[in-house]
Formats: C-alpha cells, structure tokens, sequence
C-alpha cells in the first residue's frame, strides 16, 4: 500500500528547472528520509505536494494521493486535503506558529474547520493532542502565546499541529535544523513514535545525514533537481551506489559515519 | 534562549517560562499606561505655562487702555488682581490650582471663561477629526489590503497613484478646490457650516451635531449635518488615507511572506480566515503606529480646513486668538490639544498591547 507517490515531478520558476523528474514514494508507518545539499530541490519537492510552490511556478509529472493527483486537484479541494490529508511541520518553530495566536487557538481552528468540531469537543481533542507530543501541563499551555515556550516545545506544538486532523502523510521539513543539539533527538524520537503508532508515512526533509541515519527507514539523496540514490538507509548509507551519496558521507565528522 | 534535554524537562513541573500571576495582565498594563499619561498630562500643563509667559509682549498692555498704562497705580493694582506680581513659580501653582477646578482663566477676546469657549469649539472640531479619522482608517486600511494582494497590477497601480496624490497636495489648496468644485460647480454638497441654519439645531447633549440630531430622532438636521461634514471631512482625511494606505500594502506584503502565513496555508485554513486571523492581525501594529502618527498631524489640519469651510471648530478659535495675543485662550488650546495627542497615545499603546500578546506578557 502506498500512501504518496510523487511521479516524474517537476518544477520551474521562472524558467528554470528547479526539480527535474523526482521520484518518491512514501509508506504508511514509514519514515523516508530525503537527503541532499541546499538548492538540491528537497523542501521544494515538500512544498510541491502541498501546493505551496512560490507564485509563478509550473509543475509537471504526479503527485498521488490514494486516487487522486494533487497538481491538478482544484483548489477548493486541495484546500481539504492540506492540514486534513497532508500535513506539514516546518523548519523554523519561531517563525512558523502565529506569535500573536493563542496555542490553543492554532490548534483547534483547523480541527474545527476540517472536521466540523465544536469548540469544546476541538479543546478537549487539543490537550489530549499536547500531552501526546509530551508538553508538560497541556491545560495551561492551551492558553498560552508561542513565545512563552522553548523552541524544542515550540517544534512539539507544531507537530502536534500538523497532527490535529489525523493526516496519513505528515512532511517534515528540517524539524530539528533550527532546535539545539540537545533537543534535537527528544524531537526526532517523538515524530518516530508518532510515526509507528499512527500510521503516518512521514517524508523527513534533511540536510543531516546524523538525522538520517537516526530514524529513516528509507533514505533517498538529491542533487540538482534528481534523486540520485534511493533504498533502505543501512544499504543507501553503508554501501552507497552514487559517488555524490559516497561524498556527502565522507564529509560527516568520524563519529556520524556509521 | 537555550533549551535543556528532555529528561530534565519532563521532571520540571512546567515547560513554561515561570509567568507571575497577580491581576489580569492586561489590566496591570492599562493601570501602568494610564499613570503614565496622567504624569505626561501634568508636563503639558507645565511646557504651555511657560511657554505662554516666555511669548514676548506684555500682558498688561494688551488689556489695560493707553491711558491706564500711564497711571502705575493702575498697573499695579491690575497685576496683583490677576497675580502677576507674584514670582512665576506661585502663578504656575496658582494656574495648576485653576485647571485642577476646571478654571482656565477668562478670554481677554470674548470676555467669557476660556473653559465654555472650549466647550462650544471642541465639540465641533472633534466631529470634523473624528469623521476624518473614521474615513482614513476604514478606506486606508481597505485600499492598503487591496493593494498588496493585487500586487502589481491594476488595482495596485491605482492606488498608488491615489495614495501619491493624497500625500503631495497641501490641504488648503485640496480644500479651496473641493469647495469650487462640490459646492460651487457641481453643487453637491452644502456650503459652510455644520448644520443648515434654517432647520434650527437639535438640543445639545454631546455637542456633535450629528449624534445629537440622532439622540433628538431629527433626520432633516442628520442628513443637512452629514452633508456638511463630508466634503471637509474627505479634504482631512486624504492625507492619511494616501499615508495608510502605503503603509498597509507595505505591512501586509511582508507579513505575507512569513512563515507562519506559509503553515496557515497548509493547514488548509480558507483564505478570508488567512487574511484577517493571520495577516491583518500581524500588519495592524505597524499600521496603529502610523495611524496614531497621522492623526497628530491631521488635527494641525483642521486649522486649515475649518477656515475654508467657516466650521466653527477650535481651530478658528486658535487661530483668532493667537492674533489678538489671547493668551488665556492661547493656553487652553495648548492644553487641549496636547491632551488629545496623550489620548490619541494612550489609546495606541493599549492596542498594541490588545494585539500583540507578547506586549503586555512583557
């Protein structure tokens, strides 16, 4: 079974070719990792599945959601399917939660909208969501503004975010990128078990191949617009088949490269 | 700001930054602002007080005749009637004594309390500013949203060339020329004036005239007040619309490009509930910061424009007596218009602390 399979994927802006034929396929209780360096086409190949491509971008090939082809979907119904089908967790959780929205109210307005909740019904299911993500207090920090939390919990209100409406797919782009070294793993245990116990088939979008190697079960490596490399992580990362996947293991510290 | 490792995070009772709670933390911010503005309030009266006694020319012979100026006995006797003889700083509590029960000397021009001149000029040009500002904020901010989602385009285009207009033409010119053109020419809008004498006047309760012909059920004096009120009104507040609306496509371009607009957009969020939840929220700061700005500006205005369309509002009042040299006017228009500027301030902080949270958490 498959949960989301990107096909022949490709994307220009402005006349140039920023992904040229990505293929991916995710599964359900899997993590896929996507490997590759800045400007290889990876958070775009994310934000192409949501329909947040920047203004003027053309897309070709499909993106596949059960029957469905996600590119060509019409907006109404993309609109559904974001947040309730796909979710996504972004980089940065000082930037991506609303400074001025209440926690709570960043949780449940999409509950609500998505699955016709009611306020107390949506409130309950929140705190229920936060104590899962394992935020210490759930009832006061439903109250509470996004800068009165740390950035690691802040990543976990996120997460528990992006998991309101129940999404099969969930990507997630950079999700520990922005966080302390210290954090970082708490935050990558948490979408790993998350992952096995609901189902979900997660895309982790990373240019850390620690991160990789931590919780993908498959790992695919860009560059420049293509997936040069794709298999399990033990094959991918122990006996590299692409002399790009090779280089960007020899650049990792001693320790990493196991 | 660094976080600690998840085990010693999970023993900590809460995850949350220790938050001290007494009062409603709003409420402790508005106490705090308030206090503030009282304090600020006491400045002016201190800055009008000495800034009407630095003005060169003396009080005595702007009052008394030619012939009583020659008797010293006069002279004398006339400035310890009005405690001139005291040293300045036993005036300056004398006067604060005065303000304290309401008593800002009498007008040398009307002979009457400068208080219940006040009282009959204020009213009118509040309800001129006041339109003018309700007008700027609804259309500049309309206009500002506008512009930035038709980015580029015809819309934008267009209002930009509004905006540019707004900001460039002085206001006396605008008001000569929209008094030829509505009033003279095309005959649209009433002439000079508040009200139509003919119809009389509603009893005065808050001194608008608009609200009072309402609050007195008179839709003749309503629609004869509103008509009189538009095309000063526009003239007024053009300026701040041409300045809001710049400021608002500025504002909410940028906020457009956050990220936390980007993850409102994946989670599928319809885009009415986009634009006022997530981007207006965020623009009004900036937005608030100019409003309150303009305003200040916008009331230097009214001078202008009130001498144009003859409405008989503060601004003639201020006018009139800064040429006689009335100096108890004088500072009762000081104070007064410096008490609007605190208002206008107070009520700016305390929207930024209704908007942003992580202003009153502070």
């Amino acid at each position: 079974m498959m949960a989301l399979d990107i096909a022949g994927l490709t994307v220009t802006i402005g006349g140039k070719e920023i992904l040229r034929g990505v293929d991916l396929r995710l599964e359900p209780g899997r993590v896929h990792g996507l490997a590759g360096e800045s400007g290889s086409g990876k958070t775009m190949t994310g934000l192409a599945v949501l329909g947040l491509l920047p203004h003027g971008a053309r897309t070709s090939g499909t993106i596949r959601l059960g029957e469905r082809d996600l590119l060509t979907l019409p907006p109404k119904e993309l609109n559904r399917v974001r947040g309730g089908e796909v979710a996504m967790v972004f980089q940065d959780p000082a930037t991506s939660l609303h400074p001025m929205l209440t926690i709570g109210k960043q949780l449940t307005e999409h509950m609500r909208h998505h699955l016709g909740l009611g306020k107390a019904e949506a409130r309950a299911q929140a705190v229920e969501l936060l104590t899962k993500v394992r935020i210490p207090g759930a009832e006061e920090a439903y109250r509470r503004f996004p800068h009165q939390f740390s950035g690691g919990m802040r990543q976990r209100i996120a997460i528990a975010i992006a998991l309101a409406c129940s999404p099969k797919v969930l990507i997630a782009d950079e999700p520990t990128t922005a966080l302390d070294v210290t954090v970082q793993a708490g935050v990558l245990r948490l979408l790993r078990g998350l992952c096995d116990e609901l189902g979900l088939a997660v895309l982790l979008v990373t240019h850390d191949l620690g991160v990789m190697s931590a919780v993908a079960d498959e790992v695919s490596v860009m560059k420049d617009g293509l997936v040069v490399e794709s298999g399990p992580r033990g094959r991918v990362l122990r006996e590299p088949a692409h002399a790009y996947t090779r280089s960007l293991l020899e650049s990792l510290p001693e320790a990493e490269a196991r | 700001m660094s976080d600690t490792p998840d085990a010693v995070k999970a023993t900590r009772p809460e995850g949350l930054r220790p938050g001290r709670r007494q009062a409603h933390p709003l409420a402790r911010f508005l106490v705090r602002r308030i206090l503030l503005a009282v304090l600020m309030a006491w400045g002016i009266t201190l800055v009008t007080f000495v800034l009407t006694n630095l003005v060169p020319g003396d009080p005595v012979a702007a009052n008394l005749g030619q012939r009583a100026l020659g008797d010293p006995a006069i002279v004398a006797q006339w400035r310890a009637e009005h405690g001139l003889d005291k040293p300045l700083w036993q005036q300056y509590l004398l006067h604060l004594q005065g303000l304290l029960q309401g008593d800002l000397g009498t007008s040398q021009q009307s002979h009457r309390p400068v208080s219940q001149d006040l009282a009959e000029f204020v009213p009118a040009t509040l309800e001129l500013a006041g339109a003018a500002i309700l007008v700027s904020l609804v259309l500049g901010v309309a206009f500002g949203v506008i512009a930035a989602l038709r980015r580029d385009r015809l819309p934008d285009h267009a209002l930009r060339l509004l905006s540019l207009v707004g900001i460039s033409v002085p206001t006396f010119w605008l008001a000569l020329i929209a008094f030829y053109v509505f009033f003279y020419r095309l005959q649209l809008t009433p002439g000079s004036g508040r009200v139509d004498a003919a119809l009389g006047s509603a009893p005065a309760v808050t001194g608008l005239q608009t609200v009072d012909a309402l609050l007195a059920g008179r839709w003749d004096i309503f629609t004869s007040a509103v008509g009189h009120l538009i095309t000063p009104a526009l003239v007024l507040a053009l300026y701040t619309i041409g300045l809001l609306t710049r400021f608002t496509r500025s504002a909410v371009l940028e906020v457009l490009g956050q990220d936390y607009v980007r993850a409102a957009r994946a989670k599928g969020l319809p885009g009415r509930v986009i634009l006022f939840r997530y981007v207006l929220r965020s623009a009004l700061v900036p937005i608030i910061t100019v409003a309150g700005l303009a305003f200040g500006s916008l009331l230097s205005g009214t001078v202008l424009v009130e001498a144009i369309f003859a409405w008989p509002g503060v601004g003639q009042y201020a006018y009139k007596s800064a040429t006689t040299l009335d100096l108890p006017a004088i500072m009762g228009v000081g104070l007064v218009v410096g008490v609007v500027y605190l208002v206008i301030n107070l009520i700016v902080d305390v929207l930024y602390g209704v908007i942003d949270p992580r202003v009153r958490l502070q």
